[in-house]
């Protein structure tokens, strides 16, 4: 047996160990401290030669992260992830468990579908937005041509300050569904037949049924789901960047978000040390939903035993 | 019923892309639209690809994706095998570490990186993208899970012919978990494929830009001429969808894993 190999074993690690600490600990580690600065990202920094020099002279304390919170535009972006979050979050999962409740079925149809839902999963999201803009085009877009056929007048989508980040939340719930709905798959598949037979003999219906075994039974992927895609929503950007124009972020600023901010603040604006507390700002939101969905999990959800 | 209105959801805007990148400029203005190009026309894709530098592109996403995928299998595999099969100080603790890392967001590293990237001479190249991704937790976490399913016999038996470590690594271990590797594969060359916030912080250079970057930048340079972006849109999911088709298996099998997101 391949016992008391120490250096087997590191040899076997050396790999991923360096890169666990050039591009992870590291980078955490300069992050932290970069945030304690205000770094215009102008001047050069080696991270390798005189770094902590570096870090003593820019050194300002937590006065990023005061400044952030009392910055009412934090607060907005803040809001702007929730608001996306708010009409993203129920449309998502209406939406994937309806792509879970059609893929399930022992059908050739269903195959076909399983791969048809997959589709916008596989696309990257510069691709997608790209689409979505164009679908969402007021003048020559399918949707605002489709509306107008119906003798609706459709809203100017991405270009109007209120209906910019609903077509964001339209572009996001289309690239998604498919994704969450192969998860809530695999809860589906979980769950015994017998059941559903039992409810059979019992003459219950489709919703009965629903609401009595599939909903309580899939409790636990759905809560896995429901915390998943809220942590991936706070990461909102690639959509953000591609559909509504550099710089801007849509009119008036309705969909500035956190990592566009972030981006921007280190890339665009010359705020290195403001971006980095920002990320941190975002590290800790995420970090509280990771450890919100720990305890909740053990509290709420119902189990088979 | 449903199932039938929600594909047309999933792809009409999937047709309304074919639709536009077989159009002129001129048929995308056109009132009414037109759902099938009355004219249709293979211009924007010769465009794309001799005048917009679209086939340096697609080869940089070629050349990102397929690094990526290499290195992370071999560096993945090897620290899985350690993890799993091997007895080593510290081991408890490391793996802590791995794990914990998965709570920090790539958004954070950044800034960082990009200044790592610099000290290594790599800023602007495609090596600042293929690098980082030497380290994989949910890679190593997944290997590692089915490494430990392979019972001790089939690395106690070689040991005792007298066969070492590497070679039981390489002939035995990796042989067996060739479905989980495939997985693997699929997966991060998919990541990688459609990866756009560190190609967009580390690239400057047109000639270097992967295929997300090189859409973005025309996204900003033709803002109104879709048929041209459409055509882009394109052309970037074939491969993708390519390796979908014919390994269609193990994404479902990739999603299991969790929540590995494109």
């Amino acid at each position: 047996m391949y016992k008391k190999q120490g250096i087997r074993a590191f040899i076997f690690l050396l790999p991923s160990l360096a890169g666990l600490v050039l591009f992870n600990l590291i980078p955490i580690f300069a992050s932290l401290l970069l945030s304690l600065t205000d770094w215009s990202g102008l001047s050069r920094v080696r991270l390798f030669h005189g770094f902590f020099q570096f870090v003593g002279d820019k050194f300002v304390g937590v006065s990023n992260y005061s400044q952030l919170v009392k910055d009412p535009e934090f607060w907005a972006v803040l809001g702007h992830n929730a608001y996306f979050i708010l009409m993203y979050l129920p449309l998502v999962l209406l939406f994937s468990l309806m792509v879970a409740l059609i893929i399930q079925r022992k059908s050739r149809m269903a195959s076909v579908y399983r791969v048809l839902y997959y589709i916008p999963v596989l696309t990257s999201w510069v691709a997608g937005a790209l689409i979505w803009k164009w679908m969402l085009s007021p003048e020559y877009g399918p949707i605002n041509n489709a509306l107008s056929a119906i003798g609706i007048k459709g809203p100017l989508w991405l270009q109007s300050e209120v209906w910019a980040m609903p077509s964001i939340v339209l572009a996001s719930v289309w690239k998604d569904m498919g994704f969450y709905g192969m998860i809530l798959l695999s809860g589906l598949l979980a769950i015994n037949p017998e059941y559903y037979e039992a409810a059979d003999i019992d003459g219950a219906g489709y919703f009965q049924k629903f609401k009595s075994i599939t909903l309580p039974l899939l409790s636990p992927i759905l809560f896995y789901v429901i915390m998943l895609s809220l942590i991936n929503a706070f990461q909102l950007f690639p959509q953000i960047m591609v559909m509504t124009k550099n710089g801007d972020a849509g009119p008036n600023g309705a969909t500035m978000v956190m990592v566009e901010r972030i981006y921007k603040y280190a890339f665009k604006f010359g705020r290195m040390g403001y971006a980095a507390a920002w990320s941190w700002v975002l590290f800790v939101i995420i970090f509280g939903f990771t450890v919100l969905q720990n305890v909740l999990q053990r509290k709420w959800v119902y189990y088979e035993s | 019923m449903t199932a039938v209105l929600l594909s047309a959801v999933t792809l009409l805007p999937f047709f309304w892309m074919l639709s536009t990148s077989l159009k002129d400029y001129g048929a995308i203005m056109a009132l009414p639209i037109q759902w099938i190009p009355k004219n249709p026309t293979f211009h924007n894709f010769t465009d794309l690809f001799q005048k917009e530098g679209m086939t340096v592109s697609m080869l940089n996403s070629l050349v990102v994706s397929i690094s990526s995928v290499t290195v992370t299998i071999i560096s993945s595999a090897m620290a899985a095998f350690a993890f799993a099969k091997l007895e080593f100080k510290g081991k408890e603790v490391i793996f802590l570490v791995y794990l914990a890392t998965m709570m920090i967001p790539s958004q954070v590293l950044f800034i960082p990186l990009y200044l790592l990237m610099g000290e290594l001479k790599l800023v602007d190249s495609l090596g600042a993208l293929v690098l980082p991704s030497v380290f994989k937790v949910f890679a190593v976490f997944m290997l590692r899970q089915r490494m430990m399913t392979i019972p001790n016999v089939y690395l106690e038996a070689p040991a005792i012919d007298g066969a070492g470590v590497f070679t039981v690594f390489l002939r035995i271990i990796c042989p067996m978990c060739k479905s989980s590797l495939a997985t693997l594969a699929v997966i991060c060359f998919m990541d990688s494929w459609n990866d756009y916030l560190l190609p967009l912080v580390m690239l400057t250079t047109k000639t270097k830009f992967t295929l997300p970057i090189i859409l973005s930048s025309l996204n900003g340079q033709y803002k109104s001429e879709y048929n041209l972006l459409m055509a882009g849109a394109l052309v970037s999911m074939l491969p993708i969808l390519l390796i979908y088709a014919l390994a269609q298996k193990y994404f479902a099998a990739g999603l299991q894993v969790g929540g590995v997101k494109g």
